[in-house]
């Protein structure tokens, strides 16, 4: 097995026992890419020259005998609607084609504390608008199980880059399960954490009230480490949550001896792929073996979560897309007969149809004569939302689900239907809503194609999940196989 | 023009003297290099999020109490869409349904001097604007350029109720106004420098009745002057519309400065949707009755309570308790002169008089007076004592105004000090009589008249600083 094929926590041991250096990581890791990128296409941006540099430093740091961070070294992918100092930032969108920010996001300041090595900005889906990473403005990329599949978005570069080795750990942001979902369908762990958990500052904004930054990695584990690096309390973001929290290690633990799991039947209804039911299935056989207490609850609310998310979503973005006109920077039409026209024209080419979708419905429901029918109400239902999870977290310690109604679809099949795209993030989304943290794990496959088992928890329990992550994964063995999309196998 | 009663209400903005921006770091200093008082969450680069200026929060309570709202308890951040330049991210940060203060009011006095209560609606925070800078015309730079060193300033938006019967009215309201909001210290109230800008609500109805007509809105008037004028205008021009039968039309209307004049800018029908919606970037802010009492304490003596305690304290006419207390400064100045010259009243002729004319004349504030409260009474002192006359007085302050020289270093400088030696006042005496035997004869003679003639003759002969009184005595009983 070749290093960029390994987890943080394995090349961490290997580090600190000076088996291998950071550099040597690192040049597998864009070894690797060197071979896949050009099918996997994960990648709006590298940068080598920098990834390298602080990879030699993580070896000075070794050699002079410092002790070293959990993930010092180890390659890291972030997407591209995380801010980086000095490198562009394009959210995937034409509107941002030159933008490099003057600052970094929280998290990228968080990561580079802790002497990681970044390797470069993952294509997503443009401004996190979609579920199959084709809405970028720039690229497809592929998904390493099946180059005629999509990866799942929006953080659909993440996901794959993690899968095909192109990174060991990842970066995403969730608003609807843009982290779960590609997870899902790439065969890693997503986790999108309560929100306030993790500072949003220097995250591009799609939809403020529910976007929130998390990790994608190869197991448990390294989401738990990655989940220590970039969780706490920033004074930048006033939405942040000033709590003490927990080492997630901690949490790393096979027993969930008497866990009360509940299992929402709103979730296993019409929509579901029998197949994927099947894997789930078996899953919560696994659970109930490890002496979890598995049972049927309900969720009654849950038919409303996707019209109220698709209320909620655009009418932030609408607001959030606003600054976006050509005035300070990002794309501008040359030809403008006044401010207006240049307003209007650079919105029209800078943005694809997705995110105009969206802004328009958006600006829709925030309308005079329509916000109290539309937005306010889209605002109760969100409470009825979050009250469901809430009286189900009285009886039980977490929920699962299918992370996707489906695996990975193909190219095109979806992305002419908007509807039936959003209908894949069926199960993800109340999660956001209800603002609570979710994991995906890799739970088995149908037909070579990885499933996702997501795990939803009351807010800052996290480590619960983790806990019950951590031990349907140690008596699986779904993590441990990888895509064979190399080079070797062609 | 009696058959009609306009009404008019006001919304005022109000720039806070906060160090720094409302949602940022940056600085609120005003002028300086075109976007350097800037970064980037005031500039709203993308995945920037604003973070509230816990001063503002203390300021808007600081003016909701001074103005006797009610603070609310719980208020919120809100959104308010435009698509402009000057506007960074397209919308602004504003209060909407839940301000953090309503339910007010202050006091003016109407066009007979009787007191009345104007209704203050509302104040609410929100961030500022940035400017469109203009160059050449459009022929040689067919573009704007943007200066953002203002974006995100805070201010306070206050809001009237339609209480205001008149002009005059309207700027009595804008100058109350402005002196307590110059009292808590929040703002400088600047209106040249647009720290202080004022926007009019206008309508006329026939008198005596309750409902109201159709208003426009006045917007662009840069100084106490223009409000009036401009509102005067407006109700003129409403006015004529009714009499010739013609529609008043719901608009925003802009004041033209130099042509006297109120221009139709943007009717109703064009009228922005804003859409609202709560700032999902900041979390609502809390306002507990401890934090209220806390900035209660902090709260100065306020023009009218100390309007009021001048008056009963100091024994001085209301009017020029009124003038003292007009600045919080020019108050303070008056104060502290009174501590060392307790004689309220001349001190009150002194500073209203000589102090504010010479400060009108140099165009400068009370905070500029290179005279002090203690200068001024040591030169009140030097009076009493003899050592200056009444009338040279005004000579000596103006010399202690000019260069800031003690009264005293004045007076011996300018050799000014009074004469009240009888010897040497004699010995002018003297030389007058025997140069002037005419007038002597006439006095003596019983016209009176001609002991004034002498006496100016003295006065002339030493410069006016023969002490008068004395002069008077030793000449009449000389001429007896």
């Amino acid at each position: 097995m070749e290093l960029c094929e390994l987890t943080a926590n394995e090349l961490h041991r290997m580090l600190t026992g000076k088996d291998v250096r950071a550099e040597e990581i690192c040049l597998s890791v864009f070894r690797r890419i060197d071979k896949t990128e050009d099918q996997v296409k994960a990648y709006l941006a590298l940068h080598p020259e920098e990834a390298l540099e602080q990879a030699r430093a993580v070896d000075r740091k070794i050699a002079k005998g410092e002790e070293i961070s959990p993930l010092a070294g180890i390659p890291i992918a972030l997407k591209d609607n995380l801010c980086t100092k000095g490198h562009r930032t394009t959210c995937a969108s034409k509107i941002l084609y030159n933008f490099v920010p003057p600052y970094n996001a929280t998290v990228v300041d968080k990561l580079n504390g802790q002497d990681v090595v970044i390797i470069g900005k993952t294509n997503m889906d443009e401004f996190a608008m979609g579920s199959s990473t084709e809405n970028s403005a720039y690229q497809q990329t592929c998904n390493p199980w099946n180059p005629d599949c999509v990866p799942g978005g929006s953080s659909g570069g993440s996901a794959a880059a993690v899968a095909a080795g192109e990174a060991i750990c990842a970066l995403g942001s969730d608003t609807g399960g843009s982290i779960r979902q590609p997870a899902a369908f790439c065969g890693v762990v997503g986790m999108k954490p309560t929100y306030g958990t993790v500072s949003r500052y220097g995250l591009v904004a799609f939809a403020s009230s529910l976007d929130q930054i998390g990790p994608l990695s190869k197991d448990v584990t390294d989401c738990a480490l990655m989940l220590n690096a970039i969780c706490g309390h920033d004074p930048m973001d006033s939405t942040s949550v000033p709590t003490e929290l927990p080492d997630y290690r901690e949490a790393l633990v096979t027993d969930i001896d008497g866990f009360r799991i509940g299992i929402p039947a709103e979730y296993f209804a019409a929509g579901l792929d029998d197949h994927v039911r099947r894997v789930i299935e078996e899953a919560i056989t696994v659970l109930e073996q490890r002496g979890a207490r598995v049972e049927e609850t309900t969720l009654p609310h849950t038919e409303y979560a996707l019209p109220t998310y698709y209320i909620i979503a655009p009418a932030e973005a609408s607001s959030n897309l606003a600054r976006y006109d050509g005035v300070r920077y990002g794309y501008r039409v040359e030809d403008a007969k006044d401010v207006l026209d240049m307003f209007s024209r650079s919105r029209s080419r800078g943005f694809g149809a997705e995110v105009k979708r969206r802004v328009m419905l958006g600006t829709y429901a925030l309308s005079a004569g329509y916000y109290d029918a539309y937005y306010l109400e889209a605002l109760k239902v969100r409470t009825l939302i979050r009250r469901d999870f809430e009286r189900a977290f009285e009886k039980y310690d977490c929920l699962i689900s299918p992370t996707t109604p489906s695996t990975a679809f193909r190219f095109g099949e979806k992305v002419d239907d908007p509807v039936t795209m959003y209908l894949s993030d069926v199960f993800t989304l109340a999660v956001n809503l209800a603002g609570l943290p979710g994991v995906s794990i890799p739970a088995g496959f149908v037909d070579g194609m990885p499933v996702g088992l997501q795990f939803i928890g009351k807010p800052f329990s996290e480590s619960t999940l983790l806990r019950a992550a951590y031990t349907f994964e140690q008596s699986t063995t779904h993590h441990l196989k990888r895509p064979s999309l190399t080079p070797e196998v062609e | 023009m009696n058959k009609y009663e306009p009404v008019i209400g006001l919304e005022v903005h109000v720039e806070l003297q906060t160090a720094s921006k409302i949602f940022c770091h940056s600085s609120t200093t005003f002028g300086g290099d075109p976007n350097h008082h800037v970064c980037p969450v005031c500039l709203g680069l993308p995945g920037t999020l604003p973070v509230l200026n816990r001063k503002v929060v203390e300021a808007a309570i600081m003016i909701g109490l001074a103005l006797n709202c009610s603070v609310a308890r719980f208020c919120k951040f809100d959104r308010k869409h435009y698509f402009y330049p000057d506007l960074p991210k397209n919308y602004q940060i504003s209060q909407y349904d839940l301000p953090i203060a309503d339910n007010g009011y202050l006091e003016v006095q109407d066009e007979d001097g009787n007191p009345v209560r104007v209704g203050i609606t509302r104040v609410h925070m929100e961030e500022d604007a940035g400017k469109l800078v203009h160059q050449g015309t459009d022929a040689t730079t067919p573009y704007s350029l943007v200066d953002y060193n203002r974006t995100g300033v805070p201010l306070l938006e206050i809001v009237s109720e339609p209480d205001m019967r008149s002009p005059r009215e309207a700027r009595a309201y804008l100058d109350k106004l402005k002196t307590i909001i110059q009292y808590t210290g929040v703002s400088d109230c600047r209106m040249e420098e647009g720290s202080l800008r004022c926007d009019a609500n206008i309508s006329v109805r026939l008198r005596g009745s309750q409902t109201l007509g159709t208003k426009t809105e006045i917007k662009n008037m840069n100084s106490f002057r223009a409000l009036q004028k401009a509102v005067q205008f407006e109700i003129n021009r409403q006015i004529e519309c009714l009499e010739t039968g013609r529609r008043i039309v719901q608009e925003t209307r802009a004041w033209d400065e130099i042509e006297g004049v109120t221009l139709a800018t943007r009717s109703k029908e064009e009228a922005h949707d804003y859409r609202y919606f709560p700032e999902p970037d900041l979390v609502p802010i809390v306002i507990s009755p401890s934090w209220i009492e806390e900035i209660t304490r902090q709260l100065p003596e306020l023009p009218d309570a100390r309007c009021r305690r001048f008056i009963d304290e100091y024994r001085i006419p209301a009017y020029d308790a009124g003038v003292l207390t007009g600045s919080r400064e020019l108050g303070d100045y008056y104060e502290e002169c009174v501590k060392i010259y307790p004689q309220a009243k001349t001190v009150s002729n002194w500073v209203m008089g000589e102090l504010l004319r010479l400060l009108n004349d140099t165009n400068s504030e009370i905070g500029e007076s290179r005279v002090t409260p203690r200068q001024l009474a040591e030169m009140l002192t030097l009076i009493d004592k003899g050592t200056i006359s009444g009338k040279l007085a005004k000579e000596v302050f103006g010399e202690m105004f000019r260069t800031g020289k003690d009264a005293e270093m004045v007076v011996k400088e300018k050799g000014l000090e009074q004469i009240s030696d009888e010897v040497s006042i004699n010995a002018v005496i003297e030389q007058v009589i025997a140069s002037h035997p005419g007038p002597v004869a006439d006095y003596r003679a019983g016209k009176d008249r001609a002991l004034g003639f002498l006496v100016g003759q003295i006065m002339k002969d030493t410069r006016g600083k023969a002490n008068p009184g004395l002069v008077n005595e030793l000449l009449k009983n000389r001429l007896r």
